[in-house]
């Protein structure tokens, strides 16, 4: 899979109350609506500064806090192409697995808000076009490529009736 | 090589003798939704195909996010919420009924061994009893309601030794404050926490529950204690069921052991916007207050109701302040009652609210206004938690939110409390 946009960055320990707020996400199941909303409190124009297949680069944790599976939803239907961070939490990880937005861990130092990257999951390297840098990526675990490269977890699902990983026999 | 806590409990569940970072798909025993998350875990059911849940007599849907329903948005899902579990038999606890994370323990459906998860991240709770339980999203938890089962990655473990006893006015929810300050947000993150020692011993099983709770706080996915007289007298009053406690191996391997003396501990704040951003009471006393909040799945338990009416007996809280007390489950609210408990909170000036988790999340039950700071008892203080972005939050011991709305200000509870009861 190969992303290609520009980035939008925040800071460390964006949490899921950030991304979606509780005010909004739990009136409705519209991700469309929620989209609107998303990263609202720490940017309230941001949904307007997307454009499709833009990137969110972030430090460390992104994704802590609440378990809420619409804050992975609200970033994809906002058109962002992939979440970058340092490190991600651990919810927050598989959810966006699971519902198909491409999560990277890499080293988010090396680009800056506005930068255009270029991302190729399968060759597992960024490439910084504006600074004309390379930048390699931490690989998913095999469960994870496996959920993703069936389409989610209810693709995985209705394909094999339930959890089908090779390696586990 | 010796086992962890949880080790032990997924190699049980996955029938294979299993250590860190290897992946396991395990049986699952207990699986809990809650009306933030089920609607969506409701509908990625359907999409995958299901048609059974896979055994509804393990499978709790709960509606106390938003309960009673503060409008249509809200009532909707929760229309949602009650077909579903009518058409497939599984048990919903409606409005009033309580808290998830009181709720699940107080079914006597989990204890010593136990592996749950939960679509709500402080799903981590039940860790107090020895079990293995911990958040997922609304997509995992459709695919265990399928299969039973669900995938993990086996978690390295972080060992808390807690040595000494906490001082007079000091407590559980001070403790984990502490310790999650230390470490911070994200020192836990894709690891198991296990707390130990005396002062863990000592806690009652509604502290272990506290400290348990907010393990994800430092970004764990579980927090497990070992099982011992306390956790089988609680469980006796909800079931007679037998469980197989789980203790960690002399050898078992950690990632880290920490090992804190906590019988200096002073109260603990954790200050605006973030968890770990904790410091002593003393350094905050003073800061005015204009809401406080006695409740959720953090210290919402009669213990926590106990403290703060203590304080606040024969007392009124401070005319600029609102005390919402919201009880985490009804056999609560009624021992409460019955022990004069809520009369004294109610007499003190505190508005009681139904059992569920409304202020904590921001949907109802007390948003506060722009520029206003709150006290309260919750998990998280993240800017906007509580449904205004404009608001600052504090976290604290239900002790210390009762001292302060006594006053109007942030309050060392030790000017209140000599001995603890």
């Amino acid at each position: 899979m190969e992303l290609q946009g520009k980035a939008h960055k925040f800071g460390n320990d964006v949490n899921t109350d950030y991304i979606i707020s509780g005010k909004y996400k739990f009136k409705t199941l519209d991700m469309q609506e929620l989209a609107k909303h998303v990263m609202e409190d720490l940017d309230p124009n941001f949904y307007q500064k997307i454009n499709r297949g833009d990137f969110i680069v972030a430090g460390t944790n992104f994704g802590c806090g609440s378990s809420r599976e619409q804050a992975p939803l609200a970033i994809k239907h906002a058109n962002i192409g992939a979440v970058l961070a340092k490190s991600f939490a651990r919810i927050f990880y598989r959810n966006a697995i699971n519902t198909g937005l491409p999560v990277v861990e890499c080293n988010t130092d090396l680009i800056d808000s506005g930068d255009e990257l270029h991302v190729d999951l399968a060759e597992g390297v960024i490439k910084n076009k504006t600074k004309g840098t390379e930048i390699p990526i931490k690989p998913l675990p095999q469960v994870m490529i496996k959920i993703l490269n069936d389409g989610g977890l209810a693709s995985h699902f209705k394909k094999y009736g339930g959890f089908n990983f090779d390696q586990e026999g | 090589m010796g086992q962890t806590i949880i080790e032990k409990i997924l190699s049980a569940h996955s029938n294979k003798h299993v250590q860190a970072n290897e992946i396991v798909v395990a049986d699952v025993d207990f699986i809990m939704g809650q009306d933030g998350t089920s609607p969506l875990a409701i509908r990625a059911f359907q999409e995958m195909g299901g048609s059974d849940v896979f055994d509804p007599n393990r499978v709790a849907l709960v509606i106390d996010h938003s309960a009673p329903s503060p409008n249509e948005g809200v009532s909707a899902l929760h229309k949602l919420m009650r077909e579903f579990a009518r058409a497939k038999g599984v048990r919903l606890y409606d409005i009033g009924e309580g808290v998830c994370h009181q709720l699940v323990p107080e079914s006597g459906m989990v204890g010593p061994g136990s592996l749950v998860i939960g679509a709500d991240s402080h799903t981590c709770t039940y860790g107090a009893l020895n079990a293995f339980s911990t958040g997922v999203g609304s997509t995992d938890l459709a695919g265990g309601l399928i299969s039973g089962k669900m995938w993990f990655k086996v978690p390295e473990t972080i060992k808390f030794v807690c040595h000494g006893r906490l001082p007079a006015g000091v407590y559980a929810k001070d403790l984990i404050l502490y310790l999650i300050g230390d470490v911070t947000a994200d020192g836990a993150t894709y690891m198991a926490a296990e707390y130990t020692g005396e002062a863990i011993a000592a806690l009652s099983m509604e502290g272990r529950f506290t400290v348990a709770n907010m393990a994800v706080e430092m970004g764990a996915k579980a927090g497990l204690m070992e099982a011992d007289e306390k956790t089988f007298a609680w469980l006796a009053r909800y079931t007679d069921r037998k469980f197989s406690p789980v203790v960690p191996d002399a050898d078992a391997h950690y990632a880290l052991v920490k090992e804190y003396d906590v019988s200096k501990l002073e109260p603990q704040v954790a200050k605006p916007h973030r968890v770990d951003n904790v410091c002593p009471v003393t350094d905050v006393v003073g800061t005015p207050v204009q809401q406080a909040v006695i409740g959720t799945c953090t210290n919402g338990r009669l213990e926590d109701l106990a403290v703060a009416a203590k304080i606040l007996a024969g007392r009124k809280v401070h005319p600029d302040v609102r005390l919402i007390v919201a009880p985490a489950s009804r056999r609560i609210y009624l021992e409460a009652i019955d022990l004069g408990v809520l009369q004294e909170l109610i007499k003190a000036g505190a508005a009681v609210v139904t059992p569920g988790c409304g202020p904590c999340v921001g949907t109802h039950n007390g948003i506060p206004s722009d520029g206003e700071n709150v006290i309260s008892t919750a998990n998280r203080n993240f800017k906007g938690r509580m449904g205004n972005s404009n608001a600052n939050i504090y976290l604290a011991s239900p002790a210390t939110v009762a001292a302060s709305a006594l006053t109007g200000k942030i309050t060392d509870p030790r000017e209140y409390i000599k001995e603890n009861i």
